[in-house]
C-alpha cells in the first residue's frame, strides 16, 4: 500500500502529466521528498526556501488541510489520500475580484489597509 | 421579535433548530451529540451576506465614503451581489455588479429585479477576462465605491456583532461551530466572538472543492487567500467535493426538510464528521453550522434529482458555494 496523491492541473508538467501519482513517507515532509524523487521539481513548487508550505498551496490529508495538522510534520499513513490545489478564494470569481481590486484598490476607496494587501498578493 | 421598522432592521436574528434525525445516535448512557442549523436563509434577500452588505454599506457610510445617490462596483455573480442590491435599494445607491455572462438566469434575473445594473465580462475569457473588465469599469470610475468584501473589515465585524451573539444566546452549549470558507468572514467574526466566551470551542472550516476549471490559474503565484483571513481563528478546515456537498444537501431536504443550496451541504458534510468523532470519543457536543441560503437558486442545475454521478456532471466548472 502506498499514498495516493492528487496533482492539480498546473502542476501536472511535472508528473509527466499523471493526475494521481503514488508515494510514501511517515510525514508529508518526507512523502514530498519521496515525490521528488521520481518527480523532480515538484517539491520546489509546493515548498518555500524556507522550509514552509507555499502561501498558495493548500494540501489536505484525508480532505483536512494539513496546516492544521502539523503542516510538513502531518502524519501519514498508508492508503491516506493528499489532495493538492492551488489557494483561490471563493473560486475563480473570487481571485478575479481581488486581483482587480489590487489593480486599482487604493484609488476606489476600498479600506485602505485591505487595498494595500491586495495589492502585495497580487504582485 | 416580529415587528420591524423596515426590511434592513430584519436582518439576522435568524432561527437555530435542531435535526434530531440528523444527529448521530449516541450509544446508551454516553452524552448527546446534536446538531443545530442556523437558518441563514430567513434573512431578508434570502442568505447570511444579507450582514455583510448591510454591516459593509453602513461602515461606508460612516466613514465617509458612501453619499446618497452614489454607485457602489462589486464584482460578484452570487449572494452578496444580491444582498447588496436590495441595500442600495433602501439606503439609495447604484449598484453595479460585474460577473461573466454565463451565470445562471436566475441570478441575472433575480439581481436586475433588486434594480441592480449588470455589466457581463465575455464567458469564453473566463476569469481572467472578469479581472480586465474589472479592472477598466474602475480605471474608467475613480468615483465608484467598491466595497470588496474579501478584505473588508465590516464582512467579518458583521458576524462578530450578530451571528456570534445570536448562537451564543440560542446555544449556550455550543462546542463546534462549521460554516462555509469563501470571503472568510463568517468563520473569522463567529469564530472570534465564539472563541472569547466559550472556551474550548471548535470552529470548523467548510471548503468547496469544485471541479478542475475552476482551479485555472497558470501558476500557484496566481493562487489568492482573502485578506481577512486569519488561520489562527480556525481549529480545523476540511475540503468537501461536489459528490459529498449534493449528498449531504439531498439527505437535509430528505431527512429534516431543510431546502438549501450546496455549500450548505458542504457545511453539514462537515458537521457529521465532527459529530461522529465526538460520539466515537464519547464526548458530548452540540455542533452549530451555516444554513447559507435556499435551495431556490440552484434548482435550474438539476442537480437536486437524478443520480449523484448526473448532478457532480451538472456541477462540474461552476461555482455551486
Amino acid at each position: 500500500m502506498a499514498i495516493e496523491v492528487r496533482i492539480p492541473t498546473i502542476l501536472r508538467s511535472y508528473t509527466g502529466g499523471a493526475k494521481v501519482v503514488e508515494g510514501t513517507g511517515d510525514t508529508l515532509g518526507d512523502l514530498l521528498a519521496d515525490l521528488d524523487s521520481r518527480h523532480a521539481g515538484l517539491r520546489g513548487r509546493l515548498v518555500t526556501e524556507a522550509g514552509a508550505l507555499h502561501r498558495f498551496v493548500n494540501v489536505y490529508v484525508n480532505d483536512e488541510d494539513v496546516r492544521f495538522l502539523g503542516a510538513l510534520d502531518a502524519k501519514l499513513s498508508d492508503g491516506d489520500s493528499v489532495t493538492i490545489l492551488p489557494a483561490v478564494a471563493g473560486g475563480a470569481f473570487g481571485f478575479a475580484a481581488a486581483a482587480a481590486i489590487a489593480q486599482h484598490g487604493a484609488a476606489t476607496a476600498i479600506a485602505s489597509h485591505a487595498g494595500r494587501r491586495a495589492a502585495g498578493v497580487a504582485r | 421579535m416580529a415587528r420591524y421598522d423596515s426590511l434592513l432592521d430584519a436582518c439576522g436574528g435568524t432561527p437555530l433548530v435542531g435535526l434530531p434525525r440528523l444527529s448521530p445516535a449516541v450509544p446508551d448512557g454516553a452524552p448527546p451529540v446534536r446538531l443545530w442549523a442556523k437558518l441563514e436563509d430567513r434573512n431578508p434577500t434570502g442568505s447570511i451576506k444579507d450582514r455583510a452588505a448591510l454591516f459593509m454599506v453602513r461602515a461606508a457610510e460612516e466613514a465617509g465614503r458612501l453619499r446618497p445617490g452614489d454607485t457602489i462596483l462589486e464584482p460578484t455573480s452570487g449572494n452578496t451581489g444580491i444582498s447588496l442590491a436590495m441595500v442600495a435599494k433602501l439606503r439609495g445607491y447604484r449598484l453595479v455588479c460585474v460577473m461573466p455572462e454565463n451565470v445562471s438566469t436566475e441570478r441575472v434575473q433575480l439581481l436586475r429585479m433588486y434594480g441592480a445594473e449588470i455589466i457581463f465580462s465575455p464567458a469564453a475569457g473566463g476569469s481572467n477576462q472578469a479581472v480586465a473588465t474589472a479592472k477598466q469599469i474602475a480605471a474608467e470610475h475613480p468615483d465608484w465605491v467598491m466595497l470588496y468584501q474579501y478584505g473588508n473589515e465590516a464582512n467579518a465585524r458583521a458576524h462578530y456583532e450578530t451571528t456570534g451573539p445570536e448562537l451564543l444566546h440560542d446555544l449556550p452549549t455550543i462546542t463546534h461551530f462549521v460554516a462555509g470558507l469563501g470571503t472568510t468572514g463568517t468563520l473569522m467574526g463567529t469564530g472570534r466572538y465564539l472563541r472569547e466566551k466559550v472556551e474550548g470551542i471548535q470552529v470548523v472550516a467548510a471548503e468547496p472543492r469544485y471541479g478542475e476549471l475552476v482551479y485555472g490559474l497558470r501558476n500557484i503565484d496566481e493562487g489568492y487567500v482573502p485578506e481577512l483571513y486569519d488561520a489562527t481563528v480556525l481549529s480545523r478546515r476540511f475540503s468537501v467535493g461536489t459528490r459529498d456537498a449534493v449528498l449531504r444537501t439531498r439527505q437535509l431536504v430528505e431527512v429534516e426538510g431543510i431546502f438549501a443550496g450546496f455549500s450548505t451541504g458542504a457545511i453539514l458534510h462537515a458537521a457529521l464528521a465532527v459529530a461522529h468523532e465526538a460520539v466515537r470519543d464519547g464526548r458530548r457536543a452540540d455542533v452549530a453550522f451555516v444554513v447559507a441560503d435556499g435551495g431556490w437558486k440552484y434548482l435550474s442545475t438539476g442537480a437536486y434529482g437524478g443520480t449523484l454521478a448526473d448532478a457532480e456532471d451538472a456541477l462540474d466548472g461552476q461555482l455551486w458555494a
